[in-house]
């Protein structure tokens, strides 16, 4: 074949492929700092993961672009008996992506599911809560205990099809520490507005539009491709180029150079997320540091010294530029009214320093410390500052900072709670205080799903029994205030060092519209391509 | 880069046995070559400034930056001195931490050369042991050494690397990634580069054994390693100096490469890839002296090895001459 036949035929076969492919197909890039790892929706109770397989997978309840709980794959629901029997009534014509219809089975298969070994989303359903069958489309939970917000974290308990979990080997849910994927791990099948066509993870991940979605669809997309993009720099620039529509974070120190670009702007707003520091208090002696025989951290006094050492507003100022909300809570000042009347412990690292030598150690100590760099915004470096501080109180910091599929794989139940020093961001699943003190304040046992999240194993049983008044009260006021004496309690204790909200920065294409909750949700679902 | 190709530095060992590269290196034709050639010279001062920097970094540099008590976050991003903004304590800036450029860019060196020199020596020692083994002994020990070699030929050194790097990684845990990161990254390196040395000293090895200084050390009866340590190998290493120069540069290149996809050196800790890693994440931010800086040093670095690992095979090789 001579050259211009060659360039005639390939010339036809380029304009023969154009003509074939679909008219109009609206493909929305998206690219995150971290990875999908699992698609087990009971694998990693992370906003992250937690967003991206909610575009697949739906909860009998759902939230709104203001957060609001609504109705999701139930159509509505009635609370019975003073919040000790609920009753869902589900809708009816929903499928699974595989065809099959959703009934009360799916429910109950679910709710047995996410409760079993290996789950990270236990303290979504209640350990004693009974489901019962009505029929194929109503089903009955009953509580021995009132629980009134039993359905505010619904929305992130995902439905599973009962006979496709079983005959795909799926009945377990997949833990965060498993090195070999399950089936439901790389595979989904949900009743979301879209369906996974193929997931490679680490490498991208493809969404189709489910044509057979029941709701009303907002979205123009027929395809979301997504892919994990570590790098800060590389984030942003495939964003400019127009390789990328959507990414999330934007660095915060490159906000102004996107902002300045005619191809993009960057979304903003205040995160409800909480960024902390914590220790472990509740083993004998610690896994990873030079002081053996005791933990020093079970000594309030290296807690304090810990808060004191750490300097917020300097890394707001340098790590965050700006872009940050100090915060002396282990929640957001718009999810509790009394937020203002904490304060956080004063800067003062020769006050921490004689702390540390009144508990015994004058020379301070060694201890490791474990930090995800691709979750939070900055993560890497906020951790790498805080090493700087307790250095100069004395505290030696071996820093481990990890991607988080490692950090996570290590630090949470699954792993064993195998930290002394970690970073982690909590927002609360309810949105209210219960949660933040149920969660990662309560007193860690076995057979109980209180305290998931407290990798530290913080415990005051005080603070447990009011966060168990604190679920049933009903009145506003005293329910505030007995928050306000929980919080009391934690602070005074310096359970935790609570460092700062961090701010939204999301990379929107100027093609794309796009709305932005509040809690860091990257909804595709609601996003609109030109 | 170019890298001599076995039969290529096969020449540099000239008549045999007679004349041991060593004694080369001193004549005064080596001495004389250095001199005459401009480029060469000023190579060599970069990298004897660079490997005298790095020595003496705790004495050259103002500032100590792998130690997080004197590291103040309050100092971030400060732009050189010559820039609005700057700071004259730190004359090429800071980084996002606070760090002084100029002081982390030499303890960076340091450690850089120190993972390149070592993960180097550590690739000679086994190249030229499973070379001199292949060679001497021939047979099913030579096809099985150097069937191995050239597998691992058919991979980038930067793959192997990456490989080897998981691997340890994975027995070194529970180590802090501090103390771990070094010996790591030297068997890393080590690990990835021994081929060039193993092919070149069994070329050479095969044309020695043959000779009758070998035999006649055999017929006295001394067993093979002393026949291969003491009458072989002084004769075969000539070559290996060149290749010790010349990959120098390239094993600097992989500590950093590695470091810069994050399985390196830890940021508590930055060698230069580590810090043109960070550096990297504010390009679009606009400190440029972040990333800038270190990597024209190690740009400079690599290529002043290279210059000078050039003329040291051209000034070797008779047959230039």
């Amino acid at each position: 074949m001579n050259l211009r036949k060659f360039l005639l035929a390939a010339g036809a076969a380029i304009a023969l492929s154009v003509a074939l492919s679909p008219a109009h197909a609206v493909t929305l890039r998206y690219a995150n700092q971290g990875d999908l790892k699992s698609l087990d929706p009971y694998t990693l109770n992370e906003t992250t993961a937690n967003a991206h397989l909610g575009h697949v997978y739906e909860g009998l309840t759902s939230r709104g672009k203001d957060l609001k709980i609504g109705p999701g794959l139930a159509e509505r629901w009635e609370v019975l008996d003073g919040a000790k029997r609920w009753r869902f009534y589900l809708r009816k014509g929903v499928k699974f992506h595989n065809g099959e219809d959703f009934t009360a089975d799916d429910v109950i298969f679910s709710a047995n599911r996410v409760r079993s070994t290996g789950s990270n989303f236990a303290t979504r359903v209640p350990k004693d809560a009974k489901f019962t069958k009505i029929d194929d489309h109503t089903i009955d939970v009953e509580l021995p205990s009132p629980n009134p917000i039993m359905h505010a974290q619904w929305d992130t308990w995902y439905i599973m099809s009962k006979k496709w979990a079983e005959a795909n080997n799926a009945v377990a849910p997949t833990p965060a520490a498993a090195t070999t994927p399950s089936h439901a791990s790389l595979n989904t099948n949900g009743t979301g507005p879209f369906r996974i066509e193929s997931h490679q993870p680490g490498v991208k991940t493809v969404f189709k539009a489910n044509a057979a979605w029941w709701g009303k669809k907002e979205h123009n997309l027929d395809e979301i491709i997504f892919t994990p993009i570590p790098n800060d720099a590389t984030r942003v620039a495939a964003l400019l180029s127009g390789e990328v529509d959507v990414i999330e974070p934007v660095p915060v120190q490159d906000i102004a150079r996107v902002n300045s670009s005619a191809s993009a702007k960057v979304l903003a707003g205040p995160e409800l997320r909480t960024i902390f520091l914590g220790f472990d208090q509740i083993r004998d002696e610690l896994l990873e540091s030079n002081v053996k025989g005791k933990n020093p951290f079970k000594d309030v006094r290296v807690r304090q010294a810990f808060n004191m050492a750490v300097d917020k507003e300097t890394i707001k100022a340098r790590v965050m530029r700006g872009l940050s909300t100090p915060s002396a809570l282990m929640i957001a000042p718009s999810l509790f009214t009394h937020s203002k009347d904490f304060a956080s412990p004063k800067f003062d690292p020769e006050a921490a320093k004689k702390l540390l030598a009144d508990a015994g150690y004058p020379n301070g100590f060694e201890v490791g410390m474990d930090c995800p760099n691709d979750r939070y915004v900055n993560d890497g470096p906020i951790c790498q500052a805080v090493v700087g501080m307790l250095a100069r109180i004395g505290v030696k910091v071996n820093l481990n900072a990890q991607p988080k599929a490692q950090y996570f794989a290590k630090v949470l139940k699954s792993g064993g709670y195998k930290t002394s020093f970690y970073l982690l961001g909590w927002t609360p699943g309810t949105f209210d205080s219960h949660n933040v003190l149920f969660d990662i304040h309560g007193c860690r046992a076995d057979g109980t799903p209180r305290g998931e999240s407290n990798l530290g194993g913080y415990c005051n049983k005080k603070v447990d029994e009011l966060t168990d008044k604190i679920l049933v009260e009903s009145d506003v006021a005293k329910r505030d205030a007995m928050i306000k004496e929980a919080f009391q309690i934690t602070t005074g204790e310096f359970g935790y060092v609570p460092l700062h909200q961090q701010a939204l920065s999301w990379g929107v294409s100027s093609k794309v519209e796009l709305s932005q909750r509040a809690d860091n949700s990257v909804l595709l679902y609601w996003a609109r391509k030109n | 880069m170019p890298t001599p190709t076995p039969e290529e530095v096969k020449g540099l060992v000239g008549g045999g046995a007679g004349s041991p590269v060593i004694r080369k290196i001193l004549d005064s034709d080596i001495l004389h070559s250095f001199r005459s050639s401009k480029l060469t010279m000023v190579a060599a001062t970069i990298v004897f400034l660079c490997f005298f920097g790095a020595l003496f970094a705790p004495l050259i540099a103002p500032f100590d930056p792998f130690d997080p008590a004197k590291v103040f976050l309050s100092d971030a991003s400060i732009p050189p001195v010559w820039q609005q903004g700057g700071d004259p304590r730190f004359v090429i800036g800071t980084d996002d931490q606070g760090r002084d450029m100029f002081s982390a860019i030499l303890y960076g060196l340091r450690v850089s050369l120190a993972v390149g020199g070592l993960g180097v020596l550590l690739a000679a020692v086994i190249g030229i042991t499973l070379g001199l083994v292949a060679g001497y002994m021939g047979g099913r020990i030579d096809a099985i050494i150097m069937r191995v070699a050239d597998v691992q030929l058919t991979f980038p050194a930067i793959l192997i690397a990456l490989l080897i790097d998981g691997v340890a990684q994975g027995l070194f845990r529970g180590l802090p990634r501090e103390q771990s990161a070094i010996p790591v990254l030297v068997i890393s390196i080590g690990l990835s580069f021994w081929v060039q040395y193993a092919r070149t000293i069994r070329g050479s090895t095969l044309v020695e054994k043959n000779k009758d200084y070998v035999h006649a050390a055999r017929l006295v009866g001394l067993p093979a390693p002393i026949i291969m340590l003491r009458h072989v190998l002084p004769n075969v290493i000539g070559p290996v100096l060149v290749i010790l120069t010349i990959n120098l540069g390239l094993a600097v290149i992989t500590e950093a490469t590695l470091s810069f996809l994050g399985v390196g050196l830890p940021p508590t800790q930055p060698s230069l890839g580590t810090l043109i890693s960070i550096g990297n994440k504010y390009l679009f931010s606009g400190d440029w002296w972040i990333v800038a800086f270190p990597g024209a040093t190690l740009a400079i670095l690599v290529l002043a090895v290279n210059l000078l690992g050039d003329w040291l095979r051209d000034a070797l090789n008779p047959r230039l001459r």
